[in-house]
This record gives C-alpha cells, structure tokens and sequence, in this order.
C-alpha cells in the first residue's frame, strides 16, 4: 500500500536521474535539428513569403502612383491644350476685329480723301470759270466802251447795240 | 509498484553508478515523442512552398500560434529569440501528452508505453530548463548589473521572496504538467481496469472512457500551451525592460 502512495505522489517512485539526464539531451538535440531541419526552413520560407507579399504591394503601390501622376499630367496637358486653343481663337477673333475696324478705318479716310479732293477741284473749277467771266465781262466793256466812243450812238442805237454785244457775247458762249 | 499493479522497468544503479536510475520506460517514451515530433516537423517542411498548402499551412499556423503567445508577453524583437524554444516545446509536449491519452502499453507487469509527462523527473527537467534558459538570457540581454538588479525591483526587501520564487516557479511549472497528465493516465487506466472487469464493466467504462480521452486530449493541449505560455512569462520577467 506504501508503493502505492508513494507511486500516486512521484509518479514512478522517485525522481530518476537518469531519466532526467536522457530527458535533457534528448530536448537539447530535439531542440537543434528541429531548429536545423523545420522551424529554420519554415520561418525563413514565411519570411520570404512575408517579402514577397510586401514588395508586391510596394509595386503595386509606386505602380499607381505613377499612373496617378501620369493621369494627372495628361490632364494638365488636355487642359492646357484646351487653353491654348482657347487662346488661338480668341487670339484670331482680336485680330480679325482690328483688321475689320483698320479696313473699315481706311476706307472711311480714303472716301473722306476722295470727297475732300473732288470738292476742292469743283471750288477750282468754279473759281477758274468765275475768272473766266469776270475777264470776259471786262474785255466786252472795253470793246462797248470803245463802240460807244468810236460812234457817238443815239440811246436807242446805244441800247440795241449792247444787246446786239450781249447777244453776240452769248452766241459766243 | 506504480499505477495499479503494474510496474516501470527500471534499471537501477546503472553502470554500476548508485545514483544513476532508469526509468526504461520514460527512456523509450521520451524517445518515441521526440522521434514522432522530429518526423512531423521535417516532414512539414519538405517541399515549402510560397503558397503554402496541407501540412505547411497547419505548421504555420503553429508558428503564428506561438507567435502569439510570445507576442502576448514581450516585445517580438527579443521574442523572436524564443519562438524556435517555443515551438519544440509546445511540439514535444503535446506530443508526449497525447502519447498517454492514445493508450498505455503493458508488458507483462510493466509498463512501457505512457506519457513521459507523466514522470515528475520528466517535467521537472523541462522545467528547470526552462528556468536556467531565462536566467541565461536575463544575463545575456540585459547584463549582469541589471539582471541582479532585477532581483531587487521593485523593493530590497523583496529579495528573498524572488530567490524562492525561482525554485517555486520551476515546481509549480513541472507540477503543473506532471499532475494533469498523470491524474489524466490514472483515471484512464482505471476505467481500462474496470471495462476489463466483465461485460458490465466494458459496458459501463467504455463510455466515460471516451469522454475521459476526449478530455485528456483537450488537457494535453491545454497544458502544452500552458507550459510554452508561462515559459514565456518567466522569460519575459527575465529580458523585457518594462518589469
């Protein structure tokens, strides 16, 4: 019956040092080629996967970011382009405006030019006929005066012969 | 005599030196469970792959497993130090657990196949080695003037208590395993006793046997976690900063 207490309190009897020793190497070498042949290849494969995994969200990571600033660039150049077509028309609708009102401008002068040249001949002209007259009406008065003189004509005489002149100055015309 | 009439095969006063005895039985146990974890674990680990399948995912899963346990405790920069400790242990201990609980051997009026953690020498030596292990680290990553000063935190007093904690830590953690395990051993064996009785007995025994492997096996595992756990807390007390 002692055995049995003794067995139910320490198991096998007692504590066996040689169990003990042979306990500790055997978890010692466990210990070491588990380390060697299974966790080491095992976690080192984790590791590696755990890499993996990192630098492909790294990838994928800088790779949308380049799309994101590339996309952002062409939209920047589409905006841009816009802009300068935007600018090209608005540049031509300017330059035609100025070209109409330089045309219209000109033209206006040139009329102007032109109605200012022909009045300026007319007054001339006018002036030049006046002149005309004006000598024409001095030398028939020398010419009458002279008649009058030469002949000492009644009045009637006098008066048919001014309208005889006159007649004859218009025939002349 | 041990364990209900059945007896360990000794071999004592071994090469003729008085103090050396062998428990033969431990002996080929301790063997057995470390042969059976050596095979698993190589065999786990043959044709890796990056992604993994069958075996590979439940290792690493025991990996992350263990992982945890020694995350829960200390910072994973000086834990990555103890995962391959970790997962040996937490290996070789359930193994050995579930070893008792699959069947007992008997030969004759020995008994040769058991749990080797159902041997207090057994558990005491992991234990003890545990207990070392952690005054080695406490010296090699904090220094010795901090290691003994840990002895000494948080009040001078406390200095004899933390010297008798170190020796009631490795009992209680030897113990602990030892106890369960062997409670778990008797109890099956009785029933194995009882079911060899007759028919009724057979009858009677059978189901609560059932129910009582169930529950060792739930016991193995739970003590194996215990073990790693708590091997990783006195670690900790011994290398983390913050105690």
């Amino acid at each position: 019956m002692q055995g049995f207490t003794e067995s139910l309190v320490l198991g096998a009897g007692g504590l066996n040092i040689g169990d003990m020793i042979i306990q500790l190497v055997f978890f010692l070498i466990l210990l070491a080629l588990l380390g060697k042949f299974a966790w080491g290849p095992l976690m080192n494969m984790m590791k590696e996967r755990e890499d993996y995994v990192a630098n492909e969200i790294n990838t994928a990571e800088k790779s949308r970011e380049e799309a994101q600033l590339m996309q952002r660039e062409a939209s920047e150049e589409l905006k841009k382009t816009r802009q300068d077509a935007q600018k090209i028309i608005e540049d031509a609708r300017k330059t035609a405006g100025q070209q109409e009102r330089d045309i219209i401008e000109s033209a206006r002068a040139e009329s102007e030019r032109m109605k200012e040249s022909a009045r300026q001949e007319i007054e001339q002209e006018k002036e030049k006929a006046v002149q005309v007259l004006k000598d024409q009406v001095a030398s028939m008065s020398v010419m009458i005066a002279s008649k009058v003189i030469e002949k000492e004509l009644s009045e009637k005489d006098q008066e048919k012969l001014i309208h005889q002149y006159i007649d004859e100055a218009g025939e002349e015309r | 005599m041990n364990r209900l009439n059945h007896e360990a095969p000794m071999w004592n006063d071994a090469f003729g030196i008085s103090w050396l005895d062998f428990n033969l039985s431990n002996v080929l146990m301790m063997f057995v469970a470390s042969l059976i974890v050596f095979i698993l674990g190589v065999a786990a680990t043959r044709n890796m792959k990056r992604f993994p399948t069958g075996f590979q995912n439940f290792m690493e899963w025991l990996i992350d497993f263990i992982k945890g346990i020694i995350g829960s405790n200390m910072d994973w920069r000086t834990g990555r130090l103890f995962l391959p400790l970790g997962l040996t242990l937490f290996a070789y201990i359930f193994v050995a657990n579930m070893l008792g609980v699959v069947t007992n051997g008997v030969v004759g009026h020995e008994l040769w196949w058991k749990s080797p953690t159902a041997d207090p020498g057994i558990t005491l030596t992991l234990a003890t080695l545990v207990v070392v292990l952690s005054h080695y680290y406490g010296v090699k990553l904090k220094g010795g003037k901090e290691y003994s000063k840990g002895f000494i935190r948080p009040l001078p007093f406390l200095l004899p208590f933390k010297i008798i904690e170190e020796f009631s830590n490795t009992l209680t953690l030897g113990l602990r395993l030892y106890g369960n395990i062997y409670a778990g051993e008797i109890l099956l064996s009785l029933l194995v006793t009882m079911a060899a009785g007759g028919v009724g007995g057979f009858l009677g025994a059978s189901l609560p046997m059932i129910a009582w492997m169930g529950f060792s096996t739930f016991i193995g595992f739970i003590q194996a976690f215990i073990f790693v756990m708590l091997t990783m807390v006195y670690m900790s007390h011994k290398v983390s900063d913050d105690h």
